[in-house]
């Protein structure tokens, strides 16, 4: 059985994120580059920090106030990028879009993030499920994912 | 119960929902919605212009909606009454316009239990006069009382700016005191009453507060329309917030512009007709009904909702005494965005927010909470669906909305 259909599973892989989230503290170190992420429509406000080093991701982190989804979405999301290079990043960002859209994806590649496969269901949550994506896509000049 | 069947919206086959998020907005009855289509359907010209019998017509039934107004909010005269988008348009435009008599070292007093739409307007004109803004210290329950607000007031507040009902907690402030001692002390009170005026009588005369606002959506009526009330005294002294047609008399190529009256020097721009006229059938409507009656049974409901959610150890209520009919509330390990969202897969709405991030941290101890707010047409069968609901909420059930 794949994992995404294991949703006893999924649930405990977001609740350890949400409850344990990684790389959840901010640094002063100004070699990062940051992104303050927040929306009338939401409660969600968290604060995402990027570091590159030789063009690949040294380190993600982020701190704030936000929901289960937001802030598991992002503590996955934090490890799944680490080490990679930017078209890395920019194929897995392909992969998480299409999931949350409802297009076909590779299970392999999103690893853990498969967790929000069906977050569409709740449309309005979408946005929880992505904030943490935005904000790297921001950092990364990553256009189709970046918020206006 | 008999008032639901004049809600469409509660009347739609295969729709089975519980409508809790009164505070946010609420359901428009037949007699707004017959209105609002009538105008358009038969007289949708504009007013104050047109040399025709039905532009004449529709500007007559426009201004009279100002009477029914004034009488429902007991001002002294309909020229007190003007045209808004809102509350926040109303607000706006005192702050800029009385805003416009503030000194250097000023001070405008206020809470940290406001709405954004109250604070933020006075925020940026502090800023641009050398103003500042001070903070009535609230009471461990987050309430303003008297003695708290006495001990705040000083000679060099010009402005008192408060909510008559608060909207995250729902406690009412004591408006009528507050005037008299800032009175006393030459300071003016503008009252957001956007929270207040949908559920109980308000008499801006016996209140004697100096301006008072509110919006129209959030009684019955249509969304886009609201009004501000201002002693007439200080709304002929006001510059307005916008220009444009509809506001001047008269002006030249030399820049002169004579302002007319007031209200009309704040209604620039063809108004929200269909609005204003949908808004005097909700104040009819609610008449009707009768402001007692809402109150009452908003208490009822209120009362209800406590008694049957304190018996919840799953539930954490934040405002058991509130004195409206507003629950705030979080599911015990919830962030309260997933709590209410898992209502509303169960078909009750909800809404959750940091409504006012300082208030809930300094004096709830969490960053949101969720908001259950009834109205009339509620009923007690709607708030035993929210405890069901609430029965069977938890980490593990409000997940499992993602699978």
């Amino acid at each position: 059985m794949s994992l995404k259909d294991n949703p006893a599973m999924l649930r405990s892989i977001i609740m350890d994120h949400y409850e344990y989230p990684r790389n959840h503290s901010l640094t002063k170190d100004e070699t990062y580059t940051s992104k303050h992420m927040a929306s009338a429509s939401c409660i969600d406000d968290i604060e995402v920090q990027l570091k590159m080093v030789d063009g690949k991701v040294e380190d993600i982190r982020f701190d704030g106030t936000a929901c289960t989804i937001a802030t598991s979405s992002t503590s996955i999301m934090s490890e799944l990028l680490k080490g990679r290079s930017e078209e890395e990043v920019k194929m897995i960002m392909d992969q998480y879009f299409n999931m949350i859209n409802g297009q076909e994806y590779d299970e392999e590649i999103l690893q853990e993030a498969v967790a929000f496969c069906n977050v569409g269901r709740q449309a309005n949550r979408i946005k929880c499920a992505t904030i943490g994506w935005r904000a790297i896509a921001g950092l990364m000049g990553i256009k189709e994912y970046q918020d206006e | 119960m008999e008032y639901r069947k004049d809600f469409p919206m509660l009347n739609q086959e295969g729709k089975n929902f519980v409508y809790l998020d009164n505070s946010a907005t609420t359901l428009k009855p037949s007699c707004v919605i017959d209105e609002v289509t009538r105008y358009l359907s038969t007289c949708s010209v504009n007013v104050h212009r047109g040399d025709y019998d039905l532009s004449y017509q529709v500007s007559q039934e426009y201004e009279a909606v100002r009477n029914t107004v004034a009488r429902f909010i007991n001002a002294a005269s309909p020229k007190e009454i003007v045209y808004t988008h809102g509350t926040t348009e109303a607000l706006n435009i005192i702050a800029y316009g009385m805003g416009g008599f503030l000194k250097e070292g000023d001070v405008i007093l206020t809470d940290i239990a406001e709405h954004a739409s109250s604070v933020l307007p006075w925020f940026r004109v502090a800023k641009e006069k050398g103003a500042s803004i001070e903070y009535i210290p609230l009471d461990e329950q987050g309430r303003i009382t008297v003695e708290n607000f006495q001990k705040a007031m000083h000679l060099g507040v010009k402005y008192v700016c408060i909510a008559h009902v608060g909207n995250v907690l729902g406690y009412t402030a004591p408006i009528q005191e507050i005037t008299t001692i800032a009175h006393n002390y030459d300071a003016l009170v503008i009252v957001d009453g956007a929270q207040a005026i949908p559920h109980r009588k308000v008499d801006v005369q016996a209140l004697d507060c100096d301006f008072y606002t509110f919006s129209a959506h959030k009684m019955c009526g249509p969304t886009g329309v609201g009004v501000l009330y201002g002693k007439a005294k200080y709304l002929s002294q006001m510059e307005p917030l916008m220009l444009g047609g509809g506001s001047n008399a008269r002006f030249d190529a030399c820049s002169n512009v004579l302002l007319k009256e007031a209200p009309y020097r704040f209604e620039s721009g063809t108004p929200a007709i269909e609005g204003v006229l949908g808004m005097g059938k909700a104040i009819e409507y609610l008449e009707k009904v009768g402001m007692d009656y809402i109150q009452a049974k908003e208490e009822k409901l209120h009362n209800l909702a406590i008694q049957e959610l304190s018996k919840l150890d799953n539930v954490i209520l934040y405002n058991p005494k509130s004195d409206n009919g507003i629950v705030t509330f979080n599911i015990k390990d919830v962030f309260a965005q997933d709590s209410a969202s898992f209502l509303s897969t169960k078909g009750v709405y909800c809404r959750s927010g940091n409504h006012c991030a300082k208030i809930l941290v300094d004096h709830l101890g969490t960053p949101a909470t969720v908001r259950a707010s009834f109205y009339f047409y509620n009923t007690e069968e709607d708030v035993m669906r929210l405890v069901e609901v609430c029965k069977e909420a938890n980490q593990e059930t409000c997940l499992n909305i993602f699978f």
